[in-house]
């Protein structure tokens, strides 16, 4: 499987500099990995672990004080590769909506309360897809069939339709001009539980239908559990595991992914859940060694002065740690996962 | 014994579109039961947004008058009369909110708000005693005085704030909690360690709490009894693994059929269907049936 996007020590930074007193938060320190065509992989971490950040240099949305310090992020699109840590405005404008899109979180924010969705989609995607007219209108309509909306909502407001509905167009407009790359962050966590469901599938869906690939980002497991192909955990800033999804939940390799699968409330289940103590590091202020020891359960020495690397731990699976060896899954119901997983 | 909260059909409208146009949403439809009967319970509503249930918490706390129906605490109104009773009511009763980062004031230190807590509610006076009570208020939550003195909002975690708030909650010694959504701002990894706590305030302190969310398999993980709300009716209720393990009205089923599973992760085959709107597709008309197992279910009138 070729790679669409392969990211090579990425370091972005908040760099500030205010009445001489300089600052500098390392939201996004030191990440390699790469996505393949065709995948859906899960982006997990908490607020402030900086994916927002990540997935902001991944979008081509870097704007000051974030700033690419080093490493690169290269897309390798069928008619030719961009470098974005390098890339002019005019070559990003080029490739926005037409290969790389982006589906946005709150619906109702994103699109225009004043415009009709018909309005709506010419402003975003009339220009990308150089269609006009009654072209435009019939690959619109086209399209919104494969979001079963019906046509007569483009004469409709954004207040109008349900949030189900408003986020399907939104998916919508990000999905009409075939992407090869679309970015999703958080898509479904503003919408009702019965929505949800059927909005994953249909990004699943779609993606499998134009063959491209997604990056999802939701601090949501259970989510990851049922879309992404394979997840990376990232916290303070580092991708701390990546691994096939049935892998990460059946045989997490990093005490922080395990605790986070383990935390996990089930209906049929109420023996007590584990919970972890103390806070997520400020990254203006990061912990030395691995940023998790001080919240860590198998922490040693070794672990408060050297920085773990990513390493193969597995077929397919990195982590970022000095024990891994040691990490067990926390609950009962993942070890039986797991056992019935080898 | 007197239950600690009556709820004796209630009903909320709300006009919309003006006062002339004559309509109204029913926010909460004659919604009748009682929270802890027999002792400290965790009583949770769930719903999905505009089911009513925020409404019925915030009529609970007296921030809302029902347009028909009577709440009662301990087996007096809790509509008041005059502020000395509506002050002895919210020593018992103590409200925690959804988002933490907005219940507080970014630019007050936390433990100004535990203060006049202490001393608005138990009438304290000198410090060393307001102190005290400050202290013993956030051990029960797993936090101190001493590393909070001092503190603004912005200097803790999301998880840390909840606390604080359940802390400050805690200070009038209430008998009920009432939890808005408490860990839905709340990070993964601090999630449970709140949800915990709401279970150790029953069974350790005796504080009930009704906890009003969304999310299923924390209900099932804390609860004793439920309720489940759509578009403001009460569709089932009664106690909580029964129902969740197996519902019976066909909204509570669709509710537990979308819950995402972990189970089978990375070899899911979402499939997408055709009606989006499941949920419009159910009635929530008819009357509530009593069930052998103690439950109440919602059924048609045909």
């Amino acid at each position: 499987m070729a790679d669409i996007l392969t990211v090579d020590r990425l370091k972005a930074y908040y760099l500030m500099n205010y009445y001489g007193v300089r600052r500098e938060v390392r939201a996004v320190d030191d990440i390699s990995m790469s996505i393949g065509r065709n995948e859906v992989y899960g982006i997990a971490g908490e607020s402030s672990s900086g994916k927002t950040s990540f997935i902001k240099v991944l979008a081509a949305a870097i704007r000051p004080p974030l700033r690419v310090v080093d490493g690169h992020a290269t897309y390798h699109f069928k008619d030719g590769s961009i470098d974005l840590t390098q890339a002019t405005p005019a070559q990003i404008e080029a490739i926005r909506w037409r290969k790389l899109s982006y589906i946005m979180q709150g619906s109702m924010s994103v699109l225009n309360p004043v415009r009709k969705i018909g309005k709506i989609f010419e402003d975003f995607a009339s220009r990308p897809l150089g269609l006009s007219g009654t072209d435009f209108r019939q690959r619109v309509v086209g399209h919104l069939d494969k979001l079963k909306l019906d046509p007569r909502i483009l004469n409709a407001y954004p207040h109008e339709l349900s949030g189900g509905m408003r986020q399907r167009v939104t998916i919508g407009l990000a999905t009409v001009c075939n992407p090869e790359f679309m970015i999703a962050d958080e898509p479904t966590t503003a919408l009702d539980v019965v929505v949800q469901k059927d909005v994953l599938a249909l990004i699943k869906d779609l993606q499998r239908d134009m063959g491209s690939s997604i990056v999802f980002v939701t601090h949501d497991m259970a989510v990851h559990a049922n879309i992404a192909d394979r997840v990376g955990i990232i916290y303070a800033g580092r991708l701390v595991e990546e691994a096939p999804t049935r892998t990460l939940f059946a045989a997490p390799r990093h005490p922080y992914t395990a605790h986070l699968v383990a935390s996990l409330p089930r209906i049929g289940d109420t023996t007590q859940r584990p919970a972890l103590d103390g806070r997520p590091p400020n990254l203006a202020d990061p912990p030395a060694g691995c940023r998790f020891h001080p919240r860590c359960p198998l922490a040693i020495d070794k672990c408060k002065t050297e920085v773990p690397p990513l390493v193969e731990v597995g077929p397919g699976q990195r982590s970022a740690c000095w024990r891994w060896r040691d990490v067990e899954p926390l609950t009962p119901g993942a070890s039986r996962m797991a056992e019935a997983h080898q | 014994m007197t239950p600690l909260i009556e709820i004796k059909g209630v009903t909320k409208r709300f006009p919309i579109g003006g006062v002339l146009s004559g309509r109204d949403v029913r926010a909460v439809d004659d919604a009748t039961f009682a929270i802890g009967t027999d002792g400290p319970e965790i009583f949770t509503i769930i719903g999905e947004s505009g089911s009513g249930k925020t409404t019925l918490a915030r009529m609970i706390l007296g921030l809302e008058r029902p347009t028909s129906g009577e709440i009662l605490f301990q087996g007096t109104p809790v509509a008041h009369r005059n502020r000395g009773e509506r002050l002895a009511f919210m020593a018992k009763v103590q409200p925690v909110f959804q988002n933490p980062f907005e219940a507080f004031n970014p630019l007050k230190r936390v433990d100004r708000y535990l203060e006049s807590t202490a001393r608005q509610f138990l009438g304290l006076r000198d410090q060393p005693a307001v102190d005290a009570a400050m202290d013993a208020a956030l051990q029960k939550v797993g936090l101190s005085l001493a590393e909070l003195r001092g503190r603004f909002p912005h200097e803790l975690s999301g998880g840390q704030l909840q606390r604080v708030a359940i802390a400050r909650a805690l200070i009038p010694n209430p008998l009920l909690l009432i939890a808005d959504e408490p860990v839905s701002m709340v990070d993964a990894s601090l999630r449970m360690a709140i949800v915990n706590l709401l279970r150790k305030l029953r069974d350790e302190m005796g504080v009930s709490v009704v906890y009003i969310t969304h999310d299923l398999a924390t209900a099932y993980y804390i609860s004793d009894r439920l309720i489940i709300m759509q578009r403001g009716r009460i569709v089932e209720m009664g106690p909580a693994r029964a129902i969740l393990e197996a519902p019976e009205h066909p909204y509570s089923r669709l509710l537990k059929a979308s819950v995402l599973s972990t189970e089978q992760a990375g070899e899911v085959t979402l499939t997408v269907t055709n009606d989006f709107d499941s949920a419009a597709a159910i009635s929530p008309e008819g009357r509530l049936v009593a069930r052998p197992d103690g439950r109440m279910v919602r059924v048609g009138s045909d």
